[in-house]
């Protein structure tokens, strides 16, 4: 297999995941927004996914774009 | 059931004026519709008028004359075919001047007509044969030796139908279906009176010509002129069963045409409403796969992917998997494993493989191959107008006036639709066609084709659909073509401020985004006001908005304009998605989705769960479950490790082959249930036989929102129908399944989902198909949606901002690869490789534009290399300006290509799904298959080992 394989790793796309989603609603304003972002965590993701990005805002905090942080903020883990 | 002909009334229904007419026909007084022919009349009321050239799904032309009837008041004898009812007329079909100058008309065509009709393959089923005996003719006074047409040699070219010219009788029904229905206009009448003949376009045969071997002239064909292949092998067919297509989202019913187990033909159903009569290649021909020597008819398992497969019984089999599923379970949890349900499958065994997940499994782990293609559909509508479904029926295309067709190819996937469409672009009768834009990155062949062309081609960027469309939105809303008084009513005018707003401002305008979508502002300007002045506006849209970083957005941005300009709740407007697979609405329909129970209810909705929890007897789990890229993060990462596969291909059709494998390779329990030993197969550790449609009952639902029924026609050759199989894993976990038959299964979905309440298989026989919703409201189903109001109560404008995806083109990968499909090939190509349609596409190309090839040193059909941040394979390319400079374009049919291995994993923000239309790639000459795609082989072929029965023993 080609080395230039391109595939991310789980933690890597979880964050790009929420910041993906994020920016994709920015243009609502940033309290919609934030609102708009953790109710589609709350409604798509599988309770480890909402787990492990719970964990990366700790770790990686300086990966998530500000609604992004603020939305992972919001969620309630089970 | 016996076989019968469907009854042929002549010509087509009128066209509805709501006007009728009264005449007496033979003596008895007969009412109907104005415009409707003599012949048509006579038919209706049970008395049938000798004719030839006519025939009911194409305009009649009045050639053959053998339908001459008398007319009181009139001079002459008129055909019936050509002359319509008028009030108070009095027809007579027979007399004896009229049984004279038909047998005169009949002797004519006999004298130039061979008389093997013992030996010949319509023996029995010919109409010049049947109208001989009609007429009574019983001698030919000119000899049988004035012919000029016997004894021309055969075409058949065609891997399908033969064309033997000696039979024709040159009644141009043929050329009409060719023209009227399919509209490819593939067949001319060479030369005048005896000598004319037919012909495929400019003297080709018929596989090298324009045809797409649709089929419509053979079904049209009187004689054995044109005549399926099998019906020369086999003989004519003795018994009739309907059913569906189980090939593309449209949804054609056929009749399933039988001698005795054998299938003879698929003969396409008048009644259908969905198809009326049409068919694609696909649907009508090929379904050879069916009975093809590769398909696996005895469960295997094995303890890893290295070792060869080994055959068991289905006993061992199903016990196998239910015990591999309960000890992962134990070992890593309830969330450790989950399944995939098909959108090839019904609606009846999807429902089953959701429930053996939620109940069984006791988690929300499932999802379904529409994830890959139309999931943006069901966020973005569901948001916006409250329902994941198209608008529309199809009858709907022929009241639209504007038809605006983005990232959809029809005339190759969605073949029959196509040709409705063409049909209503076409003029007819002196009303104009419709007028037509079409959005996207090729040219493709609606863009221009005989008598169609459209007024506005926009071919943008990959990946730019939400800035295009939010253009059209500016010029909307600046030039003030909205449709106030809808918006007034129907949505919520807050929103649609706040969304006007935005799209009005300046950098949202057409001139601002050219550089971006390299189409010209003043064509995008004047798209938009055809749009929304043109009249009656309907939108459809395929792969080419879904599959995007932005596909739910762009779904959202096709709903705002439709909002904004009225264009919903009437026939004739609407926004469509055309669906890729035959089953994908059901399959969203009914809960294959990780976060929805059927009917699109929530999980966390605790009344729809208590109301599963008490027919299940079992509590459910609230929290949503993994979709299928996150279950391959899941079992990368350890923590997922069992997955049930019912006819899906993922490793062929998911983005980025690497990083399925991986996820495959890594979970202990791979259970794949199809009909072939898939490309996914080759990571499996149980193989469950799968059934085909000809075999099974259940039914289907297409794009239309339709339900039909999937009727089995012969045994299933691997031993049960797949439900039976989903049913035996269920109950060797302990869940006491007991349905007998498929109905009972819908008479469950019916019980538990508002929108099928009244959905059941004695009313489905009753009806022929019903569109849900169809319950106590609409007990009659729903054509069209939102008539008086949005299912989600008022219609929400939805702010789409553009956001670039995060594939770019750079230095290193110059160029955009896009992908779709093309007619005779349908999706990962598993059924269609496997019959005689590999004649018209054995492999897939990249076609790329003559510029870009020219600078790479690459002539046409040279094999080149692409690669892509993800990965590389090569193919041959193909040379064509249907392709815009710096965009690449290829098709996913053949494993051996394995175009996913360079897509990437980037996908839609809302859904996941993947991004299959934009990948930054380079394209350079090479000698052959890559490195790659030789190992892959290798592997495959290493996997795939059954061990010799003996070593199982
Ligand atoms: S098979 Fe279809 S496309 Fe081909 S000639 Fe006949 S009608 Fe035309
Ligand atoms: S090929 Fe068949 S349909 Fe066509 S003109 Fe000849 S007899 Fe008629
Ligand atoms: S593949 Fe689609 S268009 Fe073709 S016959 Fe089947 S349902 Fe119809
Ligand atoms: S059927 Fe009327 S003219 Fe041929």
């Amino acid at each position: 297999m080609s080395d230039e394989n391109h595939v991310m790793s789980t933690e890597d796309r979880l964050i790009y995941m929420v910041n993906q989603i994020a920016r994709n609603v920015a243009a609502l304003g940033e309290e919609e927004a934030v609102t708009t972002t953790a109710d589609h965590i709350r409604d798509f993701w599988d309770p480890a996914m909402k787990q492990h990005i719970l964990a990366l805002t700790r770790t990686r905090p300086e990966q998530f774009s500000a609604i992004a942080a603020a939305a992972v903020g919001r969620i309630s883990v089970p | 059931m016996t076989y019968t002909r469907e009854t042929d009334h002549g010509t087509p229904p009128a066209i509805a004026t709501g006007k009728s007419v009264t005449l007496t026909i033979d003596g008895d007084t007969v009412t109907m519709p104005e415009g409707t022919s003599i012949m048509r009349a006579a038919s209706l009321t049970g008395c049938s008028i000798p004719k030839l050239c006519a025939t009911d799904n194409v305009e009649s032309f009045g050639s053959c004359r053998l339908c001459l009837v008398e007319v009181e008041g009139r001079n002459g004898y008129p055909a019936s075919c050509t002359t319509p009812i008028a009030e108070g007329m009095v027809v007579r079909t027979q007399s004896e001047r009229l049984k004279q100058l038909r047998r005169g008309v009949m002797e004519l065509y006999i004298s130039d007509h061979p008389l093997d009709c013992l030996t010949c393959p319509a023996n029995g089923d010919c109409e010049l044969q049947d109208q001989a005996g009609a007429v009574g003719l019983r001698d030919v006074r000119y000899g049988y030796d004035g012919a000029t047409n016997m004894g021309q040699a055969k075409d058949q070219s065609n891997p399908y139908f033969d064309f033997d010219p000696s039979k024709c009788i040159v009644c141009s029904r043929c050329v009409r279906a060719c023209d009227e229905v399919q509209g490819t206009f593939a067949l001319t009448i060479e030369g005048r009176g005896f000598d004319s003949k037919v012909s495929p376009s400019q003297g080709q045969d018929f596989l090298s010509s324009e045809c797409v071997s649709c089929g419509a002239c053979v079904r049209a064909c009187p004689t054995a002129t044109l005549t399926e292949k099998k019906v020369v092998e086999v003989g004519t067919p003795d018994r009739a069963v309907v059913t569906t297509c189980a090939y593309c989202g449209v949804g054609c019913t056929f009749r399933a045409e039988m001698r005795g187990e054998e299938l003879v033909r698929m003969v396409p159903w008048k009644d259908g409403k969905a198809n009326r009569g049409h068919s694609c290649v696909k649907g009508r021909f090929a379904w050879g796969y069916a009975q093809h020597r590769d398909r696996i008819l005895n469960p295997m398992i094995r303890a890893s992917v290295e070792e060869p497969w080994r055959e068991v019984s289905w006993e061992e089999a199903i016990a196998h998997t239910a015990s591999e599923f309960k000890r992962i379970q134990s070992k890593y949890g309830t969330r450790s494993i989950g399944g995939i349900t098909s959108s090839r499958c019904t609606n009846e065994e999807t429902f089953l493989v959701q429930k053996l997940i939620r109940q069984g499994f006791g988690n929300n782990n499932v999802d379904t191959c529409a994830r890959v293609c139309h999931s943006p559909t069901g966020y973005g509508l569901k948001t916006t107008f409250g329902t994941s479904a198209g608008t529309q029926d199809f009858d709907s295309v022929m009241q639209a006036d504007v038809i605006l067709v983005i990232g959809a190819n029809p005339t190759d996937g969605h073949p029959v639709f196509a040709s409705r469409m063409k049909k209503r672009l076409r003029p007819k009768d002196g009303k104009p066609g419709a007028k037509l834009i079409v959005i996207d990155p090729r040219r493709i062949d609606l863009v221009k084709s005989p008598h169609v062309e459209a007024d506005h081609h926009l071919p943008l960027r990959p990946g730019t659909n939400v800035a295009m469309l939010t253009a059209m939105a500016h010029v909307i809303v600046t030039e003030n073509l909205f449709d106030e008084a809808f918006i007034r009513e129907r949505c919520d005018w807050d929103e649609f401020m706040d969304w006007a707003a935005f799209v009005a401002e300046p950098s949202r305008s057409p001139e601002a985004i050219e550089p971006l979508t390299g189409v010209k502002a003043e064509e995008v300007r004047a798209a938009a006001r055809l749009y929304a002045t043109g009249g009656n506006g309907a939108i459809y849209y395929g792969l080419g908005v879904t599959e995007h970083s932005q596909g739910s957005s762009t779904v959202m941005a096709i709903a705002n304009l439709a909002m904004a300009t009225g264009n919903i709740g009437r026939e004739g407007v609407g926004v469509n998605p055309l669906r890729g697979q035959n089953n994908v609405q059901g399959a969203c329909d009914m809960g294959s989705f990780p976060h929805e129970f059927s009917g699109y209810r929530h999980v966390s909705d605790d009344t729809t769960r208590s109301m599963f929890e008490k027919a299940w007897g079992v509590p459910l789990d609230a929290e949503p479950g993994l979709r299928i890229p996150n279950m391959l993060d899941a079992a990368t990462d350890g923590t997922f490790k069992g997955i049930f596969i019912q006819g899906e291909d993922i490793l062929q059709s998911d983005p980025n082959t690497h990083h399925v494998a991986a996820g495959l390779a890594a979970m202990e329990c791979v259970v794949v249930q199809d009909l072939f030993l898939n490309e996914t197969a080759n990571y499996a550790h149980v193989f469950l036989p799968g059934s085909t449609f000809l075999e099974k009952d259940g039914t289907f639902t297409n794009a239309e929102r339709r339900i039909q029924r999937v009727r089995k026609v012969m045994a299933p050759i691997n031993g049960y129908a797949d439900w039976e199989i989903v049913q035996s894993v269920a109950n060797a976990m302990g869940l006491g399944w007991t349905y007998d038959h498929p109905s009972q299964i819908m008479d469950e979905i019916a019980a538990l989902t508002p929108t099928f309440a009244g959905v059941h298989y004695d009313r489905l026989d009753v009806e022929g198909s019903l569109q849900w919703p169809a319950n106590e409201a609409a007990p009659d189903g729903t054509p069209t949606m939102h008539i008086d109001g949005f299912v989600r109560g008022k219609g929400k404008f939805v702010v789409t901002d553009y956001v670039p995806t995060d594939e770019k083109t750079g230095p290193r990968f110059p160029l955009l690869l896009t992908t779709g499909r093309i007619l005779s090939q349908y999706n990962v190509g598993a059924q269609t490789r496997r019959t005689a349609n590999e004649a018209w596409h054995p492999e897939d190309r990249l076609e790329i534009h003559p510029t870009d090839a020219e600078n790479r040193g690459i002539k046409d059909g040279d094999w080149v290399s692409l690669r892509s941040r993800a990965g590389e394979t090569s193919l041959r390319a193909l040379i064509t300006e249907r392709v815009a400079p710096g965009v690449v374009y290829t098709t996913f049919h053949h494993p051996d290509t394995q175009a996913n291995v360079i897509t990437t994993d980037y996908s839609d923000w809302a859904t996941n799904c993947p991004e299959y239309k934009v990948t930054a790639v380079q394209v350079m000459p090479s000698n052959g298959p890559s490195d790659w795609q030789r190992d892959y082989a290798e592997q495959a072929r290493h996997s795939r080992r059954i061990a010799p029965l003996e070593a199982a023993e």
